[in-house]
C-alpha cells in the first residue's frame, strides 16, 4: 500500500484547465519534490490533496484511505504546510500548538508530549513561548513543520514552504524535511527552486496541469544539470513528452 | 473528553481569547446601541407615541419599546464582525487549518458560530446593564427569560453571517454588505418603530418589514422578555436559523470553497 496515490486527477475552473490526468504515487518515507514553474498547477493539486476543493475527476488516497469515501481517516494521516501562513501571530508558539493539536483530538498531557516532540524535531522547543509575531520567517515557517507533526501523519505536503526565507533559512528547513523522509514519513515537496532537491530524491515536473517527468533526480542530471534539464523541460513540454 | 468536544473548546477559546484582546470591538457593541439609547430615542420620545400594544399592557416609553430591538442590532452587528473575522481568516489562511482538520465541517462551523453567539450573549447583557444605569430596564425575571430568545437570535444572525462569509470574497466588499443588507435590515424592521406605525405612512414599507427575519428576531426577543411566548416569531427566527446554517455548511463544502480556497 501506497502512503500517498493520486490517480487520474484532473480539474478545471471554468474554462481554463487546471490539471490533468494526473497520477503518482509516492511509498512510505520518500522525498518527492513536485517541481514546477509558477502557474504549474502545484497549488490545486495541494488544495485537492487537502480537500480545500473537492476532486472532480481522479482519486486521492492517503494510507489507503480514499478521500472521497473516507476524508477524516484520510485528513488525520495527513500534515500539512501551505504556502501562505497560518499562523496566529499573536498567540505564542505553544498556543498556536495547541489549537492545532485540539482540532486534531489531542489535549492535555498527551497533546503536550506530542508538541514537545514535534518542537524538539524542528530544534523549536527553546521559542515555545515566544509570541510568533516575534520570531523570523525562517523560525515560523519550522514552527509550521513542526505543528503539522503533532498528529504524527504518514504523509506530509509542502506547498513552497521557503518562499520569501533567505538562503541559510531555507538550507535548513530542506534539511529538517530530509530527515523527516529519512524517519519514515513520506513527503511532497512542492517548489519552483531546483537547488531545494537532492540527488537520491525523487522529482515531478508539472508544466501546464501536466506531468512532464517522474523519475529520480540522477535520471534527468546525466548530462546537465537539474536546473538546466527543467528549464529545457518547462520550455518545450511538448518536445519533452 | 472526545475529538469533537477537543475541537469545540479549542475553537470557542480562541474566538474568546480574540474577542478578549478586541477592546475596541466590545466597546463598539456597548457605545453603538447607547448612542441610540440615549441621544436618538430622547429626540423621539417627543415626536413618537407608543400605543399599548402586546407584549406591553400599559403606555411605555420610547426607550422602553426599543429597547429589545437595540439588542437585537448588537447581535446583528455581531454577526457581522464573525463574518468579517471569517473573511479575514480565509485571507489570511488561518481558515485552512480550520478546514483541513480531521473532523466534519459542519461541525467546526458549528463550533465557531457557537462562541460567537455566547460573545453576542455577553455584549447584550453588559448593554442591558448599562441601559439600566440609564433608567431603562427589564424587570428581573425579564433578563432570565430573555436568555433563550436571545440565543435563538444570535444563532439565527450568527449563521447568516456565516452565509454571507462564504459568498464574500474580498474583506473590501464589506461595506456593500454593511450598506446594502445590514442596515436595510435593521430600518425596515419593527425595532425601531412598531410596524402599525410603519403600515400608517407606507403599506409597501410595512409590508417588507413584517417579510423581514430581522422583525423577528426583535419581536421574539421583545416577547421573551415581557413573560409572553411568540409562536411566530419563534417559528420564523429558528427556521431561518436552520436553512442559514444548512446553506453556510453548503457554501463552506469542499465541493463549493472553489478557487478562492487554493493553498496559496
Amino acid at each position: 500500500m501506497s502512503a500517498l496515490s493520486v490517480q487520474n486527477l484532473s480539474h478545471v475552473y471554468g474554462p481554463k484547465r487546471a490539471l490533468n490526468d494526473i497520477s503518482f504515487e509516492l511509498e512510505k518515507g520518500q522525498f518527492c519534490a513536485l517541481l514546477g514553474p509558477n502557474g504549474a498547477g502545484k497549488s490545486t493539486l495541494f488544495s485537492l490533496l487537502a480537500r480545500l476543493i473537492a476532486t472532480q475527476n481522479g482519486r486521492v488516497s492517503v494510507a489507503g484511505h480514499d478521500l472521497k469515501q473516507a476524508p477524516l481517516k484520510a485528513l488525520a494521516c495527513m500534515g500539512i504546510v501551505f504556502q501562505q501562513p497560518t499562523l496566529d501571530l499573536e498567540a505564542s508558539v505553544w498556543r498556536n500548538m495547541t489549537y492545532f493539536a485540539a482540532l486534531h483530538g489531542l489535549r492535555g498531557r498527551e497533546a503536550a508530549n506530542r508538541i514537545n516532540g514535534a518542537l524538539d524535531r524542528l530544534n523549536m522547543r527553546n521559542r515555545s513561548s515566544e509570541k510568533v509575531r516575534a520570531l523570523n520567517g525562517g523560525h515560523r515557517r519550522r514552527m509550521e513543520i513542526a505543528r503539522a507533526l503533532i498528529h504524527n501523519p504518514q504523509v506530509i505536503l509542502l506547498d513552497e514552504p521557503t518562499v520569501g526565507l533567505d538562503a541559510q533559512s531555507r538550507t535548513a528547513i530542506t534539511q529538517h524535511v530530509h530527515d523527516l523522509a529519512a524517519e519514515g514519513i513520506t513527503v511532497l515537496w512542492a517548489t519552483h527552486l531546483v537547488d531545494e532537491i537532492v540527488p537520491g530524491d525523487r522529482v515531478i515536473i508539472l508544466h501546464h496541469g501536466e506531468i512532464l517527468r517522474d523519475c529520480n533526480v540522477a535520471e534527468i542530471t546525466q548530462d546537465c544539470s537539474l536546473q538546466e534539464a527543467f528549464l529545457r523541460l518547462t520550455a518545450a513540454p511538448e518536445a519533452a513528452a | 473528553m472526545n475529538a469533537y468536544l477537543t475541537a469545540f473548546q479549542a475553537i470557542a477559546g480562541r474566538e474568546l481569547r480574540q474577542f478578549i484582546a478586541q477592546r475596541g470591538r466590545f466597546l463598539s457593541a456597548l457605545v453603538r446601541p447607547l448612542v441610540w439609547l440615549v441621544i436618538f430615542a430622547a429626540g423621539f420620545r417627543a415626536a413618537l407615541g407608543v400605543s399599548i400594544i402586546p407584549p406591553y399592557q400599559t403606555y411605555i416609553t420610547y426607550e422602553v419599546y426599543i429597547l429589545p430591538g437595540l439588542c437585537a442590532m448588537v447581535l446583528l452587528f455581531n454577526g457581522m464582525q464573525s463574518s468579517l473575522s471569517l473573511v479575514y481568516d480565509r485571507e489570511m489562511g488561518s481558515m485552512r487549518l480550520l478546514l483541513t482538520a480531521p473532523l466534519p465541517r459542519p461541525w467546526l462551523l458549528f463550533s465557531k458560530l457557537s462562541a460567537g453567539v455566547f460573545v453576542g450573549a455577553l455584549q447584550v447583557y453588559a448593554f442591558l446593564g448599562v441601559a439600566a444605569l440609564f433608567g431603562v430596564s427589564l424587570s428581573p425575571e425579564g433578563y432570565l427569560l430573555a436568555i433563550p430568545a436571545i440565543i435563538l437570535a444570535g444563532f439565527m444572525l450568527g449563521a447568516f453571517g456565516l452565509l454571507i462569509s462564504s459568498v464574500i470574497r474580498l474583506i473590501e466588499n464589506f461595506a456593500t454588505v454593511m450598506n446594502f443588507v445590514i442596515f436595510p435590515m435593521f430600518f425596515l424592521s419593527s425595532a425601531l418603530y412598531p410596524l402599525w406605525r410603519m403600515r400608517e405612512s407606507s403599506v409597501l414599507l410595512h409590508d417588507i418589514c413584517a417579510l423581514n427575519p430581522f422583525t423577528y428576531v426583535v419581536e421574539l426577543i421583545r416577547f421573551s422578555a415581557y413573560g409572553s411566548f411568540a409562536q411566530l416569531p419563534l417559528a420564523v427566527v429558528l427556521g431561518c436559523a436552520v436553512a442559514f446554517f444548512t446553506l453556510s455548511c453548503l457554501s463552506y463544502s469542499p465541493a463549493r470553497t472553489g478557487p478562492g480556497m487554493k493553498s496559496n
